[in-house]
């Protein structure tokens, strides 16, 4: 079937068989592969990405109930050159180690700062430690995740980023 | 940090202050900008033209025979490309998957192995074992054709439990192995322990079980491989810890390739924590079969996979008894285990519960007296092999919880009873009575660091206070040692290691004065590109950014051993030293030609030789350039500036700690909830102090994780239980606290940079400081890990329905 969205910003179109999960569409159609695999029943979050501006595990829906949404993937953060300042934040931190988690939990991390921006409440230790845990990290402890979400929330109402 | 003569007050440089990109400086890593950005490049993000995806057929019992497999509507099926089987395998000459350490028992007889196919042929012997491959034009063809193989398996009873695999009762696995028992290994000398303890004024014993794990790098193992039929050659893309050692046993020993006709590539790898130093079945299957189609093939394990199959860790079960005198003395250990391997010998399977546990049994301490016994036993569960610490947390966790359950019933305080054992200063080099010479060390410059950060002395008003609270809190203590870079190859060789364990470093200075490092480490996750160009940067006195590293392919490094057991810096950095010097040495030859002057008056520093009490000299790119441009050359030097070594180190490096725990309980819900916990860790000398934290922080995450949290189950049939994110319990961000981390330093005395790894510290030392403060905030001898909330809340009941 047809499946047209838009993804970071410019309009896709691809041919899919019907049950094909929309992590599938952006890592094999679409060669976006900065969004990962990391398990098989929803638990890691190493597929997240944005979908109309939410955070979604893109393992847990089909391409085709994302047609006509507009899905944000790691590759349309921002580049090596422009990065957006919840990245910067994470190589600041030392927040990723073997980088596998990494787009997936700067993809939550983003959505986190988003919400508490939305809804005004402040972020702290406590409260990033509870909005991560749809996301696993095997190498870093978490302890640098930590900061650098705290340190990219500061730098992006800084810059008015995201 | 600090030099450990002084009290330590190190965390200044540990925290990075110390400025520019050389030795010292906590560079923020060059290899993160692609990963923050996507831009990674993962085994199952390679796609070659026209490749297939396989499957892997897999065992749904823990002990069969198969009977019959019929394949035949499978291969009808749309799609599909080819499907084969153990048979296949074994009818093309491939070989078994060899166990590369040979352990002998006691009696002086070679370990007894299985046979260990790729692929099964006659016997499945755990849930998950692959026995057959198919291959289908997407992975969905291949999957939905998987599910039309029928296979008759007639079941067989399983052996599943470590503590009675042994058993005469027991079910015998393979025909050659009675018992179920691979060896029967001692260590250490019997008839002084016995005499020991008959002179002891009080003996403290202890049973204890190292709960298994599965390690759970968040990548699952992937493999591509192709043929190119033209040369004959294989390539084969794979999440390997080590490619060149993946190579080597793919030729030498399981013959799907020549050595030389075989390139293996580990590009960026999410992680290996161990289980992705070994070489599977799955890989070879896949090499093998990219031939035999013609195809590229690519296989990426998805999470059930990767718990069936992967490696597991751990998984020991242990009697251990501790002599003392009147006053605490150590005079003797005692210590028993069963090690349970799983169904196969995996690559270093043997080494881990001996080698790598056994000698580590001296800890800290003066123990004059140690002997450790270890039957090595089969069972019909996954392949057991090294896991981050791989026998060394299994030797502290032993060590450090009956050390604190002697101060407990001794009534003497744990710190206290510790530091009277402690190996001191003086004493170094150490001999301890279990093999090892440790070379330095300053256990109580880091334990007294510890307490200090921990606020112990406010400890008693804290549980005072959260007693109030109607809440438990402990305290508990962990000061572990451990050995890295194993070494060296001849002493390894001598007890039974298949391979060398030195490293190999290439420094390839490019004309225009830039420089290409190459190293047989493998980065999945340390940083090495940063790291080991901090070291090369430093060394030749060129910018950070002019120098890369290069890893993770034998088509471009010569050789190399890999990454696991915190070697990298210690050996694969000693390589890049050597290989600096020699180009530092060529260099001054080249100089002192050109500035007319000998050798022995060129001095050279921060990327300048220059002639001694002159205003003369050449940059060290000036020298490169003349070495690939030689007009005005010395004619005894070849040109070019590329040098070569093979570090082989002479001795273990012996990081060691204090790791410091403090928990409260809820004795209503069972939750505990690590209020605190502070490392103090000695690595030696610091390249960059930011990656080394962080690395602690991982260790220690999984130590946590271990003690609280995760454990594998199988039930008695031998089906795994925990094969899921959902079953299974890793550590999320809401697990764990924030951790207190600070260093202290002595250097290694036999390595070049006086390092000595740090990649495993937190993983060995945190289970049992967490344990021994779950067991003094509950009141109990022991209690299993994981201390669940369900073990935690029977033990509090138990204890408050006894008072």
């Amino acid at each position: 079937m047809q499946v047209s969205l838009t993804v970071n910003g410019a309009q896709r179109t691809a041919d899919v068989p019907a049950n094909t999960l929309l992590v599938d569409l952006l890592r094999d159609r679409l060669r976006l592969t900065g969004t990962h695999v990391g398990c098989d029943t929803s638990q890691c979050g190493a597929c997240t990405v944005h979908l109309d501006g939410k955070p979604v595990k893109s393992c847990t829906m089909l391409a085709a109930q994302a047609e006509g949404c507009s899905v944000t993937t790691i590759e349309g953060v921002g580049s090596i050159d422009d990065l957006h300042p919840m990245q910067a934040a994470f190589k600041e931190c030392h927040a990723l180690q073997c980088g596998f988690c990494t787009p997936g939990m700067i993809m939550t991390a983003i959505s986190i700062v988003d919400r508490s921006v939305e809804r005004k409440t402040k972020l702290d230790e406590a409260k990033v430690r509870a909005e991560l845990d749809g996301n696993f990290c095997r190498c870093t402890g978490y302890h640098n995740i930590v900061r650098a979400v705290l340190m990219g929330a500061t730098n992006m109402k800084e810059t008015q980023h995201g | 940090m600090a030099e450990a003569t002084a009290p330590a007050t190190s965390v200044d440089l540990a925290r990075g202050s110390a400025k520019g990109t050389g030795i010292g400086a906590s560079v923020r890593r060059r290899e993160d900008g692609r990963f923050i950005t996507g831009r990674g490049n993962y085994t199952s993000d390679i796609n070659r033209p026209g490749q297939v995806h396989a499957v892997f057929l897999r065992s749904p019992h823990a002990r069969a025979r198969i009977v019959n497999i019929d394949a035949d509507e499978a291969r009808r099926a749309e799609g599909v490309v080819a499907i084969y089987t153990g048979k296949d395998l074994a009818a093309d000459g491939i070989g078994d998957l060899p166990c590369g350490w040979m352990v002998h028992s006691k009696d002086g007889t070679p370990m007894k192995q299985p046979p260990h196919p790729p692929l099964a042929v006659e016997f499945v012997n755990y849930v998950g074992e692959p026995y057959g491959i198919v291959i289908g034009a997407t992975h969905f063809a291949a999957r939905a054709a998987a599910e039309l193989v029928v296979t008759d398996f007639e079941e067989l009873t399983a052996v599943v439990v470590t503590a009675d695999a042994n058993s005469p009762d027991s079910a015998q696995i393979y025909a050659n192995i009675p018992r179920n028992t691979s060896y029967q290994w001692e260590l250490g000398d019997a008839t002084a322990v016995q005499a020991a303890f008959a002179k002891a004024a009080h003996i403290t014993r202890l049973d204890i079980v190292n709960n298994r794990l599965i390690p759970n790098a968040i990548e699952p193992r992937a493999a591509v491989a192709e043929h190119d039929a033209a040369k004959d050659e294989f390539t084969l893309w794979t999440t390997s810890q080590n490619p060149h050692l993946a190579r080597l046993i793919l030729s030498a020993f399981v013959q799907v390739a020549p050595e030389h006709k075989l390139r293996v590539i580990s590009p960026d790898v999410g992680g290996g924590f161990g289980s992705k130093i070994f070489v599977y079945a799955e890989e070879t299957a896949v090499t093998w079969a990219a031939k035999k189609v013609g195809l590229p093939v690519k296989w990426t394990a998805d999470r059930s996979e990767a718990f069936l199959s992967d490696a597991h860790g751990r998984d020991h079960v242990t009697h251990a008894q501790l002599a003392m005198d009147a006053n605490g003395t150590f005079l003797a250990l005692s210590v028993k285990t069963i090690a349970n391997l799983g169904s196969y010998l995996s690559t270093f399977a043997s080494s881990v519960p001996t080698y790598l546990y056994g000698t580590l049994l001296a800890g800290q301490y003066r123990t004059p007296a140690i002997h450790v016994a270890v039957d090595g036993v089969l069972t019909n569960t996954a392949p057991v092999d090294a896991y981050r610490g791989a026998g060394r947390p299994e030797a502290t966790y032993i060590l450090e919880r009956i050390v604190e359950n002697a101060a407990r019933e001794m009534k003497i305080d744990p710190a206290e009873l510790r530091r009277r054992n402690f190996i001191q200063p003086s004493d170094f080099p150490y001999q301890t009575p279990v093999a090892l010479m440790y070379d330095t060390g300053n256990y109580e410059v880091s334990l007294d660091r510890a307490l200090i950060m921990a606020d112990y002395k406010g400890f008693p008003a804290r549980r005072e206070a959260a007693k109030q609270r109607g809440k438990l809190r402990g305290f508990g203590f962990s000061c572990y040692i451990e050995a890295c870079g194993l070494a060296p190859s001849k002493l390894a060789i001598s007890l039974g290691a298949g391979v060398g364990l030195y490293e190999s470093g290439e420094v390839r200075v490019n004309p225009t004065g830039n420089v290409t490092v190459f190293t047989g480490s493998h980065s999945h996750g340390q940083g090495h590109e940063t790291t080991f160009a901090q070291v090369v940067s430093d060394m030749l006195g060129v910018p950070f950014e002019s120098v890369e590293v290069v890893h993770g392919d034998t088509g471009r490094t010569e050789f190399g051993l890999g990454t696991y057991g915190s070697r990298s810096i210690a050996v694969g950095g000693s390589a890049l030293v050597r290989a600096s010097e020699k180009v530092i040495a060529k260099g001054r030859r080249i100089a002192a030609h050109m500035l007319e002057a000998d050798v022995s008056q060129i001095d050279f520093e921060k990327g300048v030789y220059s002639l001694r009490n002159s205003n003369r000299s050449l940059t060290f790119g000036e020298v490169a350039f003349a070495a690939y441009v030689p007009a005005n050359y010395p004619p005894s030097e070849e040109p070019g500036l590329s040098e070569k070594a093979f570090y082989d180190p002479g001795n273990f490096t012996y990081p060691a700690g204090a790791h410091l725990c403090e928990v409260e309980i809820d004795p209503n819900t069972g939750v505990v909830e690590v209020v605190a916990f502070i490392a103090v860790d000695d690595f030696g000398k610091v390249i960059n102090p930011m990656i080394v934290e962080g690395q602690v922080h991982g260790g220690i995450a999984q130590g946590i994780g271990q003690a609280l949290l995760e454990g594998c189950v199988y039930d008695e049939y031998g089906q795994l239980l925990t094969g899921s994110f959902m079953d299974y319990c890793l550590p999320r961000a809401d697990d764990l606290p924030n951790f207190s981390v600070d260093m202290t330093v002595t250097p290694c005395t036999h390595n070049p940079l006086g390092v000595k790894g740090c990649g495993e510290a937190g993983a060995i030392g945190a289970p049992a400081a967490v344990m021994n403060a779950v067991t003094d905030a509950l009141g109990v001898v022991d209690l299993p890990m994981p201390a669940t909330s369900e073990r935690v809340w029977r033990a509090a009941q138990h204890k408050q329905a006894r008072a």
